[in-house]
């Protein structure tokens, strides 16, 4: 019976077809689809923080408009992600005490400091820009609600990475100082950018069965290189330089040659050493508590209003096109 | 208190015309706060005119599986399809 099922699910991949919430899928599968998604959910509510950080300090109402919407898109995406996760029989309470108990991990990107508003611009642009190379070609993952949750956040993070890269060309057309805090902030920021695509092919011993379920389309250095081929003539239009001495383009492979980062730092910083580790952790932990009074008050008025008013229709509906009363209306082809 | 709040499906037309899509889902204490939610989650850049939210708990769903049984029952009717008629080329419009 298992083998018949297995076969079909094989299938299914191998056919580029989705596997969708209610499928039989193998137990390993599931599980590799639940610890990525949430692990990628928790990179987007920790990713608030560098930024949110700077919320009351943006330079002007313009930048702080987008600055806000910026890190409102992080919280939604991390809900669209939390979202798939439930799809799994993955349980929200269940994944954020997994995150504030450090029991999941999150992308070690985000544990060092923003400690200049360059540093806003630099992560739309490098944080950003890496998140975009490793997400498009997510938006083919095997897994039906995660693919769909992708296409959702890469419509949304191209506005991420072009307030940013903006933000630094005017820097760029300011003062001296600015464009030295620019080159300040790339300099810190490149190298834990090329660490978001993960350890080296050869030390990435899931890659392999990710890659064969199509949860994976690329491998870490694939996407690492296409990272680098992009960014370099940003980088140039912008006027900075890149902190790497080894970087140079290779006539013979159509590519950018490019130094390694320091792999023992990565792993520093994966395992609770980086900069901001406890510090994220602290700040995520901290709002969940004090929101607690929130949920259940919310919860109480809920069921004091159930327990007054009449019973109604338990699908609820908002208008603005005032096409009539929907509910029950027929799903026309 | 430990208790969650209930799980929503979030339904979105796009525009006018168009069919309600299921777009994801979301947690909320009630029907009210499910529609802002879902309003503030998945209409932030003009997505849609209208939402629908009913919580997951009153879905009933048929099993996913293509080859389920379910609906074997339309693969054999192969009178529905018009391409099952055949008419001479020479005849308009039809």
């Amino acid at each position: 019976m298992t083998a018949a099922l297995e076969e079909h699910f094989e299938a299914t991949v191998a056919h580029d077809q989705r596997i969708e919430p209610r499928d039989w899928m193998p137990e390993a599968y599931r599980k590799t689809m639940v610890r990525q998604i949430a692990q990628h959910a928790h990179s987007e509510i920790i990713g608030m923080q560098p930024e949110g950080n700077w919320l009351t300090r943006a330079p002007s109402l313009r930048r702080k408009a987008i600055l806000l919407a910026k890190v409102q898109d992080e919280a939604g995406h991390g809900l669209y992600l939390y979202s798939a996760t439930e799809t799994l029989g993955a349980e929200r309470a269940d994944l954020t005490e997994r995150l504030i108990e450090g029991r999941q991990k999150y992308s070690s990107i985000f544990n060092y400091p923003t400690l200049t508003f360059a540093d806003v611009g630099v992560i739309g642009w490098l944080v950003d820009g890496a998140a975009i190379c490793n997400q498009v070609p997510l938006c083919r993952s095997s897994y039906g609600p995660y693919a769909r949750a992708m296409i959702r956040i890469c419509k949304e993070e191209s506005f991420h990475q072009r307030q940013g890269y903006e933000l630094l060309m005017t820097m760029m057309r300011g003062t001296s100082g600015q464009r030295d805090m620019v080159q300040d902030a790339t300099d810190r920021w490149w190298w834990p950018s090329l660490m978001m695509f993960g350890p080296p092919d050869a030390d990435s011993p899931n890659t392999a069965q990710s890659m064969a379920w199509r949860i994976k389309r690329h491998t870490n250095d694939e996407l690492r290189q296409r990272f680098v081929d992009m960014t370099v003539p940003q980088a140039q239009a912008l006027g900075v330089t890149l902190p790497d001495p080894d970087l140079q383009w290779n006539e013979q492979r159509g590519s950018y040659d490019f130094g390694q980062p320091d792999w023992d730092e990565f792993k520093r910083v994966i395992g609770g050493a980086g900069p901001c580790n406890a510090e994220r952790i602290a700040q995520r932990r901290k709002a969940h508590g004090e929101g607690a009074w929130v949920r259940e008050a919310a919860l109480a008025h809920a069921r004091k209003h159930a327990a007054t008013s009449p019973p109604e229709a338990s699908l609820r509906t908002a208008e603005n096109d005032r096409s009539g009363v929907e509910v029950g209306e027929g799903e026309q082809a | 208190m430990n208790e969650n709040w209930p799980l929503y499906e979030v339904f979105v037309r796009g525009k006018r015309g168009l069919n309600h899509v299921h777009v994801g889902s979301l947690h909320a204490a009630d029907d009210d706060m499910a529609l802002h939610h879902a309003r503030d989650l998945y209409t932030r850049r003009n997505e849609g005119v209208s939402i629908w939210v009913v919580r997951s708990d009153a879905i009933t769903a048929s099993s996913p599986d293509e080859k389920d049984p379910f609906f074997a029952p339309s693969g054999d009717k192969v009178y529905r399809h018009p391409t099952f008629y055949t008419i001479p080329a020479d005849v308009p419009h039809i």
